[in-house]
């Protein structure tokens, strides 16, 4: 402890490391280099884990969705290849089996899968766009941004089968001119005129829809397309604390049994958890981090092996001065020590270079990627990181001076003066 | 000051070993001037080695200064070369990335002395060989004289009870010789205990004493009349 905080012994070690300028630098750049590929790695990592994050706090993780597909076990006299149509009174049933759930939105459109994208006219502009029709809990299962001044559907929209209408950011730069307000101006949807309430704005990662979609309410859909008591398919939302996954299959089985499709039929009916997804993409977020953790260490233990092999070769140079050293009555231990605290100086000085030079890079790719579309936030090393590389970096500076360090005392004084 | 009694040591060359001291017995008392002299491989560097506790002895005794030197661990070595004894070399090996006074004074480092005595004190030992006004200056920047002149105020710095040199005039012209010899002497008539190895006879005969090796033994050991160096420089 002494011997660290003499002024000598750090006069010694500066007097080693300026005689030695080419090896020095060299030495720093390879662990700075190291300790800044992990820095710039982590937070990179760090920066998309965050930008997912961001991605899905406007969505209800523990949602899904449930459709219906062809069958393919015949059941109750039924043949394969029938078609389950859910109808709006398997909401009231669901809700009653299944207490999990706390908003249950039944969905149809036009377009997508079902026939073709309605013909959407206004005034000399069309363009086809699928239609949903929705219910206002939908916004509770996947939020929808708003534009200001307009709205989403509500109740009485419902309750009135309105004309009414949320169309998407694309629709409105498609249909409408840059100083036109589509709120309030009508459009035509299929024939029929509807007002526009609101403009969404487009959230990627949320399934299959996109910024041209068309809200209008459930029951002005159905009397619009005929679609009677069907129902395209459910979105769901449990209670947070519900296990989506569980939910999804109990949502599933009752399904199965209000429209007679054999229990051990895994294909008549499709479904999609947020929940199971945004664990995949987090967990793939998640590998990143644990990856460039990986990739950081061992980049930083190239670069400690480095100052080890070179302190090597150094102390091969040196042996002369050490001989004399020891001569003139330096102890094997004082020898170490001079070589050990020159390993663990260098390592440290180099690595908090790299870290400052890490952290230069991460603020320039935060500012590169401000306002992208792309899912990248706030790139930060957390401090137990940087310490944690801190700490490792004086271990293996230490573990690995050791090898130089009894490589030099080693050798006999007396072999070591004769060494030219 | 050093008794040695019947030290043999060899070398081990492959298969064979290489006997180089066949049994030395030798008394060296304080206040001595003593000249080791012999052909080239004779032992001289061998015995001189093993006085200054570089090198291990074989077999036999060797007490320095009423302390016997016997199987000693690399530590204790180091710390009893810094107490006790001074190295000059042939070759100066002096550090040369260090100032004059910083090689003077690192003896004293390894002794633990505080940096501003051992400032002083590097000082005065370099004032001591004439170089006072060389003391910022490194060792690529002097001569061949002065270069040893430093290695003797750095083998004296620590205060050694015995000053031990290889050839401290072997790289050195006659006439620096003679001064780096006058300097010895003046050390040796402050009390010092000196043994120097040399191959010149002129330089032997400015000893007391001069010790004659041959195959690993001391085939004479006569007293002279010492000759004093300073007659030769101006
Ligand atoms: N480390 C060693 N390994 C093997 N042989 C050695 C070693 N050191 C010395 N010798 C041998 O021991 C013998 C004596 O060597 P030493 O250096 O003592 O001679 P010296 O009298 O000092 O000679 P010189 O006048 O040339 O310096 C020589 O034959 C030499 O080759
Ligand atoms: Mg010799």
């Amino acid at each position: 402890m002494k011997l660290l905080f003499s002024r000598d012994t750090w006069q010694e070690i500066f007097g080693s490391i300026r005689k030695n300028k080419g090896r020095t630098v060299i030495t720093v750049i390879g662990v700075l280099w190291g300790i800044f590929i992990y820095i710039t790695l982590s937070g990179a990592a760090k920066g998309l884990n965050n930008g997912f994050t961001l991605e899905f706090q406007d969505m209800a993780t523990n949602s899904m969705f449930v459709w219906s597909n062809q069958t393919s076990v015949p059941y109750a006299g039924f043949k394969t290849g029938r078609r389950p149509q859910f109808k709006i009174s398997d909401v009231e049933q669901l809700k009653t089996k299944i207490p999990q759930i706390e908003f249950i939105a039944p969905r149809n459109v036009k377009g997508m899968w079902d026939g073709s994208p309605a013909k959407v006219v206004y005034g000399q502009k069309d363009g086809s766009y699928n239609v949903y029709g929705d219910f206002p809990s939908l916004v509770k299962i996947a939020a929808k941004k708003i534009f200001d001044g307009g709205r989403f559907l509500n109740e009485e929209d419902i309750n009135l089968s309105r004309k009414v209408c949320v169309i998407g950011e694309r629709t409105q730069t498609d249909l409408f001119d840059k100083e036109d307000d589509p709120l309030g101006k009508y459009i035509r949807v299929d024939g029929s005129y509807f007002k526009v309430i609101g403009v969404h704005k487009f959230e990627p990662g949320g399934g299959f829809e996109s910024d041209s979609d068309i809200y209008i309410p459930f029951t002005t859909f159905r009397k619009l397309y005929n679609s009677g008591e069907n129902v395209g398919w459910f979105a769901i939302a449990a209670y947070d604390d519900a296990n989506v996954t569980q939910v999804e299959a109990d949502v599933k089985n009752t399904l199965k049994k209000i429209h007679q499709i054999a229990p051990e039929d895994d294909r008549a009916l499709g479904s999609f958890n947020l929940g199971e997804m945004f664990n995949r993409i987090m967990g793939f977020a998640n590998g990143m981090t644990f990856l460039s953790l990986v990739v950081g260490v061992a980049t930083i233990l190239a670069g400690v092996i480095g100052i080890g092999n070179i302190l090597l070769i150094s102390v091969k140079e040196r042996t002369k001065e050490l001989g004399i050293r020891r001569a003139l009555g330096a102890t094997p231990g004082e020898v170490r020590g001079l070589i050990l605290l020159e390993s663990v100086f260098l390592t440290l000085v180099a690595g908090m270079m790299g870290i400052v030079l890490g952290a230069f890079v991460l603020f320039g790719i935060n500012a590169a990627t401000q306002g992208l579309e792309f899912p990248y936030s706030n790139p930060t090393v957390p401090i137990s990181f940087v310490l944690g590389a801190l700490a490792i970096m004086v271990v293996l500076g230490t573990l690995i001076g050791l090898i130089p360090a009894q490589r030099a005392v080693s050798i006999k004084p007396i072999d070591a003066l004769r060494e030219e | 000051m050093i008794e040695v009694k019947d030290i043999h040591k060899s070398y081990k060359m492959g298969q064979n070993s290489l006997k180089v001291l066949k049994g030395i017995n030798l008394n060296i008392n304080e206040g001595e001037l003593v000249a080791i002299m012999g052909s080239s491989g004779s032992g001289k560097s061998t015995l001189l080695n093993i006085l200054g506790m570089l090198d291990e002895a074989e077999t036999g005794e060797y007490i320095l200064d009423g302390v016997l030197i016997k199987n000693l661990n690399e530590t204790k070595a180091a710390h009893y070369r810094n107490k006790f004894l001074g190295f000059v070399f042939q070759s100066f090996n002096l550090i040369n990335y260090k100032t004059a006074a910083e090689n003077v004074a690192l003896p004293l480092y390894y002794q633990k002395t505080n940096r501003k005595e051992r400032q002083e004190k590097a000082l005065a030992y370099l004032q001591k060989v004439g170089l006072g006004e060389w003391a910022g200056h490194l060792p690529s920047e002097m001569s061949g004289g002065q270069k040893q002149r430093v290695a003797i105020a750095r083998a004296l710095a620590a205060a050694p009870k015995v000053l031990l040199a290889d050839e401290p005039t072997g790289a050195l012209d006659t006439k620096t010789s003679y001064e780096v010899m006058d300097l010895i002497q003046q050390i040796n008539d402050e009390g010092k205990t000196i043994l120097i190895v040399t191959h010149e006879e002129d330089i032997a005969n400015m000893c007391k004493r001069i010790v004659r090796l041959k195959d690993g033994v001391i085939i004479e050991d006569v007293k002279v009349e010492q000759v004093r160096a300073a007659q030769y420089v101006q």
